[in-house]
């Protein structure tokens, strides 16, 4: 334990409403620590500049998960144990569901939220792919007000992105219309349990008349933050799935992948395994759908 | 120093306490120090290897990465509380009793933590297949054993509830 | 599995599973490992550590931020003693004195009452270095560019020879040559090391804490304190988890610790956190070793050239006698009438690399047992049909021509492992699967033994003492300085003691492993207990019986109060009622050091795995599937612990081969934490199937043989053939990672892509 718990203070205000407030009244003071999953190990590291927290674990208003008329919106303090209980979200996201259950182990399931995960924005962040094959919208609240962006403009930069030092990630919205999507979902790993994504990818299509009406296909682990695979997509949509398509995918998938040589794995090595999993995706999809 | 430090107040193995404590003091620390119950043990600090395991409202946590402030109000459970007559001549907890049998304790130094998943498993699965122990079992590392018999332990011990059936030593 | 029954001779409690003897205490949280234990006022330490490879200390400056005399510093001046860590040649610093050698190495202590205190001191204390050009390769330091150590970087040399190999090439059929790698290994016990020291100038230096060997460590102390035998007390603590990796590094840790506790008068506790424990202790030595094998036309062996190096680290500590088990075991289980193994341990600007379960041994077999398949391959025979040619079976000689006078069993192994794996059938399956399938399965075996005990005539030398006592509460305790880390030495050993007194298993308990009151009966390392310890305890157990019966009247037959009562009339008798015994060797044990000749091992365990791997040749990934252990070890004295023991070495085996690396830049070890150095999970570990045939050992404990070292031995080998059954290619270094498997199996792939940008 190299932190030194006494140089840094914690509160628990226990509703959103009044960490809003707190957030207002000292933009930028205040930094949020919800499973503390990230945080802690920062902490145990002496690797935690933040001085003053403030607890978001387990204020109701933001640890939900609500089936809507359209969408599935899930709070950015839901854990993935949540998730993984959810059987709205088992039902109509599985591959939310089957990311949910690679986060760490269950002691860590249990205590790591969606929310923390995307705001710490790691390029390696398990849920991402899944949110960006299902397009998902996220939410993000302050005393201002709330305001909705597309999940995929949420990043901006190696663990950086939209929000003001004022607001919070409130929820995540997942739009319920992929049930007759086609979905894909791997990660590679260094081990089976308790492993950080060397590269993974989720995705999802929608095959009309023989022909890839709608795909997209989210990345982790293959630039600064996870990202969708636009330049992939456009070399597949429209297209039915032959091997040139599947040839040409790859090419797109080489040229779009900018991963980077870590002491976890190599840029080259991520870059191929990523071309050979959109390529399984497409052979996946060349085969007919599996009946429920 | 900046923070001031709270109290906080909990169950601990169906004991209420409280402690004050510097509210960013990790749980693991203050079970340990505060409460001299030991048996959570720190084996990375960082939420690798399950060793500082405990129950928290009924969920398999990594006390080494919970702030205490956080478990105000949390019922939690360590492995002292898995068999809390055993001082006074009480039995041991089923798992406790297979994992004696089949072996699932070597050096012993994973043990509490891979019993708390254990424990937290069968309540939540109560015979749950080979694929799902060890899923169950994935955040808790043991470096001496190769798992095998820590599975047989709670396969042993899964099975012994419903059945007549002996944990086997295999 | 076992086919024991058949076997064993009638024994109640030897053989039998009963319960571990601590293990009640492990699974209720109340067994007490160092960092469970404070004492009142205790401070903490730490350690500053070197930040570069190699040089001269220029300065060390505090921070005049910081009150300085709230803490006790010590560095080299304060040592009253000798500023080395005693092991085999006393070349290490306790604390570093003007020059480092290797990052990490330490050079100051501090200690303090407050833990964050100490921590906020260790930043603010600035070394400065002129430094030294650095040495990070075996090829590097033979390369002699730069000495870093003696006169030509040599830690220690090894020529074993038999025969005549020079004669051989000429008229070969065959010549086969192969180099293979090792990298180094973390123990990655769970329970970091930990010490708490005491000093008083009256009783002197006691430490408690974390260790294997508790006389390694208070012969280092002696030194370094310079303090006679009686003022150094050492006591085991509950231990988390060892595997080697606490036979040495203790020592130097109870010198720190006590260093402090001297100057600061303070008890004080030092308990690494794993990152410190990752980067500064010490690893698997890794090495590099070349074969040159010569055979006739039906594939018999007729020489192997072999060159051995391996990396020692910045000093010496045990890589003698690392080197040593390497050369031993580097010839295999095979007979061989032309042998030349010379072997070397370079020193480098790393960490010294220490003893990990194996000992050289598993770097030694994964080279020979991968160029077996190499071998096979060459001369297109079946890996199996090779091995089966080149057995060593009972009446011949090893590569040290030693007699196999014990029978040996390696065709019974053989037969039994390709049975339980279904070798034949899946090796045919796999092969027409694989064509199609982007999943390639493969099946490897590796055979070998492992030698138990010490090498050649050192357990002559060790001379270890062993006994039992009995107490007037009527406990019989077994008298040892073996000691528990998880393998089962309380258990074995009160096993052994209860049999033979034809007590019950709970009339025997383990006397505390504390110096002041343990005979010194040898390290615990070498798979050694339960076979030479064992033995010795069998036999004092033997004395003590026949001295009851002698001098107080026990009968020939006897119920377990007649004994605690003829043991409380010899007590009135005559004080106490112990029985100690020392070691004897087997008869005809010949060993010449000098020229490596003669009974390497008194025994040795024997045996045959297989393993089944799939390659993902979409992810570049190899899994373990399946497993099959097959051993003689001798007497099993107890089933599940053997077989835990088998379980436990084989998923360490797995983790060397596939997962665990570490990754040196620069001579420090960049990915210290659980996060980056990647050991197996209970989801990786695939399923273990062990099976024992048993061959009593008549001069072990119980008929024991070595177990613990056995399993790591076998599963690297056995797993990089089965990777080469299912890509046809060859992979000759470990770990094997998916970024590397990628770098070969993609060059094969034939559509031609961009490369990087
Ligand atoms: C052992 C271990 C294994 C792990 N394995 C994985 C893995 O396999 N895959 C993976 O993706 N991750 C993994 N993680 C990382 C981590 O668990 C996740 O990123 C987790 O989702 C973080 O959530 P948290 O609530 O614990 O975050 P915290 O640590 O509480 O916070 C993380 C960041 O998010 C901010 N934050 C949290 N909530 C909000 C909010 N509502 N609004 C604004 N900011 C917020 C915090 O200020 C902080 O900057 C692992 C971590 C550990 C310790
Ligand atoms: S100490 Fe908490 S997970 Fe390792
Ligand atoms: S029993 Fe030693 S780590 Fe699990």
């Amino acid at each position: 334990m190299r932190g030194n718990p006494e140089a840094h203070e914690l509160i628990a205000p226990g509703s959103l409403a009044a960490v809003l407030h707190l957030l207002a009244s000292e933009p930028g003071a205040w930094t949020p620590i919800a499973g503390g999953t990230e945080l802690m190990v920062a902490h145990a590291a002496g690797r935690l500049t933040a001085r003053k927290l403030v607890s978001l674990w387990n204020i109701p208003d933001l640890r939900f998960i609500r089936v809507e008329a359209n969408s599935i919106a899930v709070g950015a303090g839901a854990t993935f144990i949540d998730l993984r209980r959810n059987a709205a979200v088992a039902a109509e996201l599985p591959l939310l569901a089957q990311a949910a259950g690679w986060i760490g182990s269950i002691a860590n399931q249990s205590r790591a939220t969606l929310g923390g995960n995307l705001v710490n924005g790691s390029p390696a962040a398990d849920s991402s792919p899944a949110l960006l094959a299902y397009d998902a919208r996220i939410e993000l609240v302050s005393i201002r007000g709330s305001r909705t962006v597309p999940y995929d403009k949420f990043h901006t930069g190696y663990k950086r992105n939209l929000l003001a030092p004022d607001e919070l990630l409130f929820a995540v919205h997942l739009p319920r219309r992929f049930a007759r999507h086609r979905g894909y979902l791997r990660k590679v790993g260094t081990r089976r349990a308790m492993a950080i994504a060397k590269v993974a990818l989720a995705a999802t299509a929608l095959i009309e008349n023989e022909t890839v009406a709608e795909i997209r296909l989210g990345a982790a682990s293959l630039a600064p933050f996870p990202t969708r695979l636009y330049r992939t997509e456009e070399s597949i949509l429209g297209n039915a799935i032959t091997e040139e398509t599947i040839c040409a995918a790859r090419t797109a998938v080489l040229a779009e992948a900018a991963p980077i040589d870590d002491i976890r794995s190599a840029a080259e090595f991520r870059r191929r395994v990523a071309a050979n999993l959109v390529e399984e995706f497409l052979r996946e999809l060349m085969k007919p759908e599996p009946r429920p | 120093m900046s923070s001031r430090w709270a109290s906080i107040r909990f169950t601990v193995n169906g004991q209420s306490r409280t402690v004050h404590a510097p509210p960013m003091k990790r749980l693991l620390d203050v079970l340990r120090e505060d409460l001299h119950l030991t048996g959570a043990k720190e084996g990375c600090g960082e939420g690798e290897c399950g060793s500082c395991s405990v129950r928290m409202n009924g969920e398999l946590v990594n006390s080494c990465l919970i702030p205490v402030l956080q478990a105000e109000g949390a019922q939690i459970q360590t492995v002292e509380g898995l068999a809390p007559a055993i001082d006074s001549g009480g039995a041991l907890h089923s798992l406790q009793e297979a994992f004696l049998q089949c072996g699932g304790a070597q050096c012993g130094i994973c043990t509490p933590g891979m019993l708390m998943a254990a424990a937290q498993l069968l309540e939540r699965n109560p015979h749950p297949s080979r694929e799902e122990i060890r899923e169950g079992l994935g955040g808790n590392l043991c470096r001496c054993t190769g798992f095998a018999r820590i599975f047989a332990s709670v396969l042993a011990a899964s099975t012994h509830a419903g059945s007549e059936k002996k944990p086997d030593a295999r | 599995m076992s086919n024991a029954a058949k076997t064993r001779p009638q024994t109640r409690i030897v053989g039998a599973p009963v319960p571990r003897k601590e293990g009640i205490d492990k699974l209720v949280g109340r067994a007490q490992y160092v960092d469970d234990l404070t004492r009142e006022g205790m401070w903490y330490g730490a350690t500053v550590r070197s930040t570069i490879p190699r040089g001269n200390i220029r300065s060390i400056t505090f921070d005049p931020h910081i009150d300085w005399n709230e803490f006790t510093v010590v560095t080299a001046k304060d040592i009253p003693g000798k500023n080395h860590i005693e092991l085999i040649v006393a070349d290490q610093p306790c604390l570093a004195d003007g020059r480092v050698n290797h990052c990490e190495e330490p050079i100051l202590l501090l200690a303090h009452p407050d833990r964050h205190k100490l921590l906020e001191a260790v930043a603010a204390i600035k070394v400065d270095y002129d430094p030294l050009p650095a040495v990070f390769s075996i090829e590097e330091s033979e390369a002699q560019k730069e000495i870093i150590l003696g006169e030509d970087n040599l830690i220690k040399s090894f020529t074993l020879e038999k025969g005549d190999v020079d004669s051989v090439w000429a008229t070969a059929a065959h010549i086969v040559e192969g180099e293979y790698r090792t990298g180094p290994q973390e123990h990655l016990y769970i329970e970091n090391n930990g010490m708490i020291a005491e000093w008083s100038a009256g009783d002197g230096i006691t430490v408690w804490g974390s260790l294997q060997c508790p006389f390694y460590v208070h012969k280092a102390l002696r030194a370094v304190f310079d303090l006679p035998d009686e003022k150094v007390r050492v006591i085991q603590t509950e231990t988390g988890g060892a595997f080697g990796g606490k036979e040495d590094y203790p020592s130097i840790l109870a010198s720190h610790a006590g260093l402090l506790a001297m100057k600061s008068g303070r008890t004080v506790k030092m308990v690494y956190d794993r990152m410190e424990d990752l980067a500064a202790t010490t690893k698997r030595h890794p090495s590099r070793v070349r074969h040159r094998t010569a055979l006739d036309k039906d594939g018999k062996l007729l020489a192997m050239e072999i060159d051995l190096a391996t990396d020692g680290g910045a000093y010496s500590t045990l890589s003698a006698t690392v080197l040593s088990r390497a050369t031993l075991h580097a010839c295999g289980p095979y007979v061989c009438p032309n042998v030349r193994v010379r072997s070397r341990a370079w020193a480098t600007n790393h960490v010294p690399y220490g003893a990990f379960r194996g000992f050289g041994a598993p770097q030694a077999i994964f080279a020979m047992e991968r160029h077996m398949d190499e071998i096979a391959a060459a001369l297109h025979l079946e890996p199996v049909e090779l091995r089966r040619r080149n057995f060593l079976h009972q009446g011949n000689r090893n590569a040290t021509d030693q007699l196999m006078r014990e029978p040996v069993m390696l065709d019974k192994l053989l037969d039994r492992a390709l049975a339980e794996s279904d070798y034949p059938a899946k090796r045919a399956r796999f092969a027409r699967e694989n064509q199609t399938n982007p999943l390639k399965r493969g099946l490897g075996i590796a055979a070998f033994y492992h030698g138990s005990g010490f090498t050649g005539s050192g357990e002559l030398y060790l001379n270890s003492l062993a006994g039992i006592d009995v107490t007037a509460d009527d406990k019989v305790r077994v008298l040892v300085s073996n000691t528990e880390f998880g393998q089962g030495t309380n258990t074995i050993l009160t096993q052994i003691a209860a049999e033979a007194l034809n007590l019950d298993f709970s009339d025997v308990t383990m006397a505390p492993a504390d110096t002041a009151h343990i005979p010194n009966s040898g390290p615990t390392v070498a798979s050694r207990t339960s076979m030479v310890v064992g033995r010795i305890i069998e036999r004092a157990s033997l004395q003590l019986l026949a001295l009851l019966r002698e001098r107080a009247g026990l009968g020939e037959q006897y119920p377990r109060e007649e004994f605690f009562a003829a043991c409380n009339r010899y007590r009135a008798a005559h004080g106490k009622v112990e029985s100690l015994c020392r070691y004897e060797a087997p008869p005809g044990i010949q060993w010449d050091d000098a020229t490596y000749h003669g009974e390497a091992y008194g025994a040795y365990a024997w045996a045959v795995y297989v393993a089944q791997v799939a390659v993902d040749t979409v992810t570049y990934s190899a899994e373990v599937e399946d497993f099959w252990a097959v051993q003689e070890v001798g007497r099993v004295l107890h089933p599940v612990l053997a077989m835990g023991q088998i379980e436990g070495g084989v998923a360490q085996g797995i983790g060397f081969a596939l997962y665990e690396k570490v990754v040196l830049e620069n001579g420090r070890m960049a990915n210290n934490q659980m996060t980056n150095y990647i050991m197996p999970t209970a989801e990786d570990v695939p399923p273990i199937h062990v099976v024992f045939e048993e061959i009593p050992f008549c001069y072990g404990g119980y008929g024991a043989k070595g177990i613990g070292e056995l399993p790591h031995d076998g599963p690297a080998p056995a797993i990089l053939n089965a990777i080469r059954d299912a890509t046809g290619v060859p992979f000759n270094a470990i770990p094997l990672l998916p970024e590397d498997l990628f770098a070969a199996l993609a060059a094969r792939e034939p559509i031609a892509e961009p490369a990087a940008l």
